[in-house]
């Protein structure tokens, strides 16, 4: 059966020749070409933009840790097929609440072939350090400043070029609500994909010395797992003392994480095909 | 060559890290920060003659010291008042349709001459327990539902949660708990998956443990029954439904003062700790989306809340049409185990019947209400279901001694008994633990016999009962 065409939310979105190409299809995520994360602070809207992207009906609230699993969907821009996972809100990935976890496991070990970052436009700052820390792991990331409405309000102007040239991935303004730049939004994520897009992201590198035990580290993490994603950013977490990296690490649960996302991510699009929603 | 292994992984991470001048971490976060600072100092221009700070003002009020509870008992008054008395009217309707279709429906049966067990297992028994549930859950859930997502949308959840922090802060809870108990008026399963959000693992356990002392929506209409029929009765119109929602505000504030008082009592005992802190932000107030509001609590809520009780309604009603026309010495086996738990029954203010449905209703507790009508009527009291206020009321109380003691002692009991199945099995899931499942099983079943022997003791000396 044929996925249906999404409902425009203005005049404008009708005569835009790239929202036209967007076709949601709902939980029909069977088979799908690209991964899509959607990651970013608590309550900054990333199940809106997901319900307006895929056309489902995940529960939305107006308060921080609403959405405590995560939830898959679907859909089809330019006649490729994306699957957008909405991953629970996090202030950092360095948490240790099961929300939080469910977030950090799929950006680590999910390896979504790109990452928007969901960020709020009236707390720009606050959202910006789990930008940075996203950044640290995967290159491919897209920054979606939401509540663009919310900021005109309180008369604040965002400035997304500047954004974009400071971070070195490209930053989208958007109002998820009303559906105003999604269409920018999916083009720049196929970009970025594609690799039209070259995106450099800003990384705090710290110091030489710091640079160089980073870099020595993670060539061992990568011998002793092959093909474990993130060496960088493990390595960088074992220098820091991270107690619960070092558990994973000497528990053997890091080689089953990776093991298990690949398993999880094949059983959890059947059981929403089946099930609907959450 | 030789493999590495974890613990090589480890030692070398611990060597490097020494070698690293001291320092590096907090060199590495503070850039971090300030760039981030200077990235958003960079982007965002405020026009700073246009601050909006309506937000704030409501905030003063709404979550002050001072006029923060008073406002929240206030909002939660409203939106009970307005399920009530909505519910009322259209429930009566909804009874009348479906209980009508149904005689017709037996009439017609027995024109036929279909034989006796065939009329009666259909149209007395999973009709029945069907038409039941849809005209008692139906109309409360369709009017909640709606309104509670309205709040939530609007953003008041979290300042519910900013003012009763200090409460729960006190019991040794965490703050976030008050999230996942406006959760739990949603549905109670809901809840115990919400509590996610708290980080300890100690809290998220009192959190889920407690969650049931706030009644689901499923418990609301057996409460909103009571209060209705027994609690208001006598009095008229407007009287009436504001009687009956003080009723049922007042088994929910019971239903909060048994979180609070069962979190002080786990975090003493089995869960000791302190309560741990938190960040929460306050989101700003947004307009609802009115029709988003709409699809989400009819289509997600209502209809699949609904669905459930109608899964479970049918089978009971099938079960409980059995039991009362299997013979078992000189009456049937409905009314010889209701009999027989009669005595632990009255000790509780209740009796056997209501013991009984209690545990046929364990897969839902929207069927409470329906099986128990169904076993008295069973007792071949009347014929016809009935469907008005005065109608149940002469059932109970002439037909089958309820008193003013049983009515209050069942809506005690709904409050604080045992979690339905699927929130058991929720609970099992999170947890992962069947001690932990089953503890939830023993405080709450054990407090709501506690309870309720209590006030029928206390109201047997007294002479009131």
């Amino acid at each position: 059966m044929s996925s249906e065409k999404i409902q425009l939310p203005t005049e404008h979105c009708e005569t835009c020749p790239a929202y036209s190409q967007l076709e949601q299809m709902g939980i029909k995520v069977g088979d799908f070409d690209r991964v899509v994360a959607l990651a970013g602070n608590p309550n900054t809207g990333k199940s809106t933009l997901f319900n307006s992207l895929t056309g489902l009906k995940q529960h939305t609230g107006n308060w921080p840790g609403k959405t405590v699993t995560r939830a898959e969907g679907g859909y089809q821009f330019n006649g490729v097929k994306y699957k957008l996972v909405d991953l629970p809100g996090t202030y950092s990935l360095l948490s240790a609440s099961q929300d939080e976890e469910v977030a950090r496991d799929f950006i680590l070990f999910g390896q979504p072939d790109c990452t928007i970052v969901v960020a709020d436009a009236t707390a720009l700052e606050r959202n910006l350090n789990l930008v940075m820390q996203v950044m640290e792991i995967t290159d491919k990331v897209v920054l979606a400043i939401n509540l663009m409405d919310e900021a005109r309000r309180k008369g604040l102007e965002v400035d997304t070029r500047s954004l974009s040239r400071d971070l070195g991935v490209p930053a989208i303004p958007v109002t998820a609500r009303t559906g105003e730049g999604l269409s920018t939004l999916l083009s720049t994520v196929a970009e970025v994909i594609e690799g039209l897009i070259k995106v450099k992201p800003l990384r705090v590198n710290g110091t030489p010395e710091f640079q160089n035990a980073v870099r020595e580290l993670a060539v061992m993490i990568e011998q002793m797992t092959p093909g474990i994603p993130n060496a960088r950013w493990l390595a960088i977490r074992l220098l820091d003392g991270d107690a619960r990296v070092q558990k994973a690490l000497g528990s053997g649960e890091l080689a089953d994480i990776v093991a298990r996302q690949t398993r999880a991510d094949v059983q959890f699009s059947r059981k929403m095909s089946v099930e609907g929603r959450q | 060559m030789t493999t590495i292994q974890p613990v090589d992984v480890l030692a070398k991470a611990e060597n490097l890290r020494n070698s690293l001048s001291s320092g590096f971490r907090d060199e590495i976060v503070k850039s971090l920060y300030t760039e981030a600072e200077g990235i958003a100092r960079r982007a965002v221009k405020t026009a700073s003659d246009r601050r909006y700070d309506l937000d704030q003002k409501i905030d003063r009020i709404v979550t002050s010291p001072i006029t923060g509870l008073p406002i929240m008992l206030f909002l939660l008054s409203i939106l009970i008042w307005i399920t009530v008395s909505g519910a009322n009217v259209v429930s009566d309707w909804i009874a009348s349709i479906l209980f009508g279709i149904g005689d017709w429906a037996r009439a017609l049966f027995v024109q036929w001459n279909m034989p006796w067990w065939v009329t009666g297992f259909i149209w007395d028994g999973v009709y029945r327990g069907l038409a039941w549930v849809i005209s008692v859950m139906l109309p409360p859930m369709m009017i909640f539902f709606p309104a509670f997502t309205f709040l939530e949308d609007l953003g008041y959840l979290p300042r519910v949660a900013f003012n009763l922090d200090w409460l729960f802060k006190k019991t040794g809870a965490h703050g976030k708990q008050s999230l996942t108990m406006a959760m739990g008026f949603g549905c109670n399963a809901a809840g115990v998956v919400a509590t996610r959000v708290i980080d300890s693992p100690r809290e998220r356990l009192i959190a889920i443990l407690t969650n049931n002392f706030v009644p689901c929506n499923g418990r609301f209409p057996t409460l909103i029954m009571l209060a209705t029929v027994f609690v208001a009765a006598g009095f008229g119109g407007l009287t009436s439904s504001i009687i009956a929602a003080g009723t049922v505000v007042g088994v929910v504030l019971i239903g909060v003062g048994f979180t609070f008082l069962m979190s002080w009592l786990l975090s003493r005992t089995v869960l000791k700790g302190e309560a741990s802190a938190f960040t929460l932000e306050l989101p700003p107030y947004r307009r609802p989306n009115i029709s988003r509001i709409l699809y989400t609590s009819i289509i997600d809520r209502t209809v699949f809340v609904l669905w459930r009780a109608v899964q479970t309604a049918a089978p009971a009603g099938a079960v409980i049409w059995i039991l009362a026309n299997v013979p078992a010495g000189d009456s049937n086996l409905a009314a010889a185990i209701a009999n027989w738990l009669n005595p632990f029954g009255l000790l509780l203010g209740l009796d056997g019947v209501i013991l009984l449905s209690y545990i046929i209703a364990i897969p839902a507790n929207e069927i409470v209400v329906p099986t128990m009508m169904m076993m008295y009527m069973g007792a071949g009291m009347m014929v016809n279901a009935p469907s008005t206020n005065e109608a149940i009321r002469s059932l109970l109380v002439d037909g089958n001694g309820w008193t003013m003691l049983t009515a209050i002692n069942l809506m005690l009991f709904a409050l604080l008994h045992n979690p339905c199945a699927t929130t058991i099995m929720t609970i099992f899931k999170e947890t992962k633990s069947y001690k932990w499942a089953t503890l939830s099983v023993v405080i709450t079943l054990g407090t709501a016999f506690l309870v309720t022997f209590l006030t029928a003791s206390i109201a047997r000396l007294l002479g009131w009962a």
